[in-house]
């Protein structure tokens, strides 16, 4: 829709509202299949670490027997591998076909850091807290999601190699002497998992924070942009 | 981390991202937007053609994609109200039995017996975690009334019974590989013993129906506890009958008189207290795979 000030063409403000194309289809599905698939990887993750659960953090056991009673977590080994191991094709060839696809498309333009991602990201973050009032460049993707943006991708890679090397680790042994070894390819890929948890949380809080706009364009793959401030 | 642009910006900025956004679909184009509204300073081609109701076409797009975004969920809920009523085949549902057959099938297609398990200098051997009950020899039993018994030699009608004396005549093997549980822990672990294949060329298997058989199982003493095996990780250099562990003779706890070490697979295929080999011709039966687990449990 273009504001009345567009009528008159001599005006030096114009402010118009465009559609601009944000997020191609192919991403919009790679991104929410990934989800429930990712979702499914964890909970069953879950279900098998329940059977060995031995890591924490300080004193602080990974989890609470609590935790395992209030979400029936306890006694469902066999399950939680039956999950694990048929999701593992979806979260395995979902995520090839999206990193092929920004690869071919050139979206990896928006999504891989530049030099100058580690400084923006800072003020991003100085931003986000209130603790700056520099607004961050505005582009599609700033250094900040784009360092978080590759990072899970990274991740996700990690979380496959380290996957391969403990479920296939004979036959994959390069892959799990590579890593370092069985145990702490099980380490990586535990902390991992509470890598993307960590991520989740602050992506959602993010994408609340930003609003329905933003949100709506990974849904129709377009955002409402006003345009303005320039001159004829 | 601000997820996007959420106030005004400058023109150009916004000219050369809708340039580079230019594939905007079909839907869109078809409303093409008036002559007014081409934004001032730009040239035409660097200018993406607009609707010319923005709101009402955002409208019409979340319609359609929220649509799909309901379809999709839909579809989503309906495949696992499906998965989570299928009929369970021994201790889980059809479709997962299925996939790890079929994980199962890729994995054997793929195996190599040149491709060993991690070795390990002997300084790193520890005891492995007890758990389960079963193989643990009861108080009554004496090891030495022990025999093993196999099935299916070649020229054997009857099954034969050997005796300690029989297994350690074949040449004793060593290896430190790590014994991994399928609950998730492993445990370094110096085995000595004797190689399968070098029981299975001693005592070979008598061909089934004109052919070797393709597996062979085993089971405790008391039939309490069995294992199937693949016969190609049966046969891999490092499948062992193991009579010591860590330096001594095995415990009763560990599997005495003789147990399976084999790092190919997971702890539950390492039967204790081994009484009956059985060569077959079709996958032998197996106490976990019974129970909800993968009946290959292979790495």
């Amino acid at each position: 829709m273009i504001d009345s000030s567009v009528e008159n063409s001599q005006q030096k403000k114009i402010t118009m509202k465009v559609l601009v194309r944000k997020h191609p289809l192919a991403i919009r599905w790679f991104h929410w299949i990934n989800f429930p698939v990712l979702m499914t990887m964890i909970w069953s993750g879950m279900l098998i670490y329940w059977a060995n659960d031995v890591y924490h953090i300080g004193r602080f056991k990974l989890f609470p027997e609590s935790v395992y009673t209030r979400f029936h977590i306890a006694s469902r080994l066999s399950e939680g591998i039956g999950w694990h191991f048929l999701f593992m094709w979806f979260f395995a060839i979902n995520g090839i076909l999206y990193v092929l696809y920004t690869a071919i498309s050139g979206e990896w333009r928006y999504l891989l850091p530049g030099k100058a991602s580690i400084k923006e990201a800072f003020q991003v973050v100085l931003h986000d807290l209130h603790l700056s009032k520099n607004h961050p460049p505005r582009r599609k993707f700033n250094g900040a999601q784009q360092i978080a943006y590759t990072s899970i991708v990274v991740m996700g890679a990690g979380s496959l190699l380290t996957g391969l090397a403990i479920y296939k680790s004979v036959q994959f042994g390069w892959i799990t002497a590579l890593v370092g070894g069985y145990e702490t390819a099980r380490f990586i890929h535990f902390w991992l998992t509470i890598g993307y948890c960590a991520f989740f949380l602050i992506h959602v809080g993010q994408v609340v924070k930003t609003g329905w706009n933003n949100f709506r364009a990974m849904i129709t793959g377009y955002e409402i942009v006003d345009v303005g401030e320039a001159g004829s | 981390m601000s997820e996007t642009n959420d106030e005004p910006k400058n023109i150009e900025e916004a000219a050369i991202e809708l340039v580079s956004n230019a594939s905007v679909s079909a839907d869109v184009q078809k409303s093409v937007l008036p002559a007014s509204a081409i934004i001032a300073g730009t040239t035409p081609e660097r200018v993406d053609s607009q609707p010319e109701n923005v709101d009402q076409e955002m409208r019409r797009l979340s319609r359609r994609s929220f649509m799909w975004a309901g379809v999709t969920l839909a579809t989503g809920f309906g495949a696992w109200k499906w998965i989570n009523a299928r009929p369970q085949i021994d201790g889980i549902g059809a479709p997962f039995r299925r996939v790890m057959e079929f994980n199962e099938k890729l994995t054997r297609s793929y195996f190599s017996p040149a491709r060993l398990a991690a070795t390990f200098p002997v300084s790193l051997a520890r005891e492995p975690v007890l758990t389960g009950e079963f193989g643990m020899i009861d108080a009554a039993s004496d090891p030495r009334d022990w025999s093993l018994t196999v099935e299916g030699v070649q020229g054997k009608d009857e099954p034969i019974s050997l005796t300690m004396a029989d297994i350690k005549a074949l040449p004793p093997f060593e290896m430190v590989t790590e014994h991994k549980c399928v609950e998730g822990w492993s445990r370094v672990v110096h085995w000595t013993g004797v190689r399968f294949a070098d029981f299975a060329a001693k005592y070979p298997p008598a061909a089934v129906k004109g052919a070797p058989p393709g597996y062979v199982g085993m089971a405790t003493a008391d039939e309490a506890y069995y294992v199937g095996l693949d016969m190609a990780s049966a046969m891999h250099p490092q499948t062992l009958l193991c009579y010591e562990m860590n330096g001594e003779p095995l415990t009763a706890q560990h599997g005495a008189p003789l147990r399976l070490a084999i790092p190919l697979k997971y702890g539950i295929k390492c039967i204790k207290w081994i009484g009956t080999i059985r060569y077959a011709d079709t996958k032998p039966a197996d106490y976990w795979a019974e129970r909800g687990y993968d009946w290959y449990a292979g790495f």
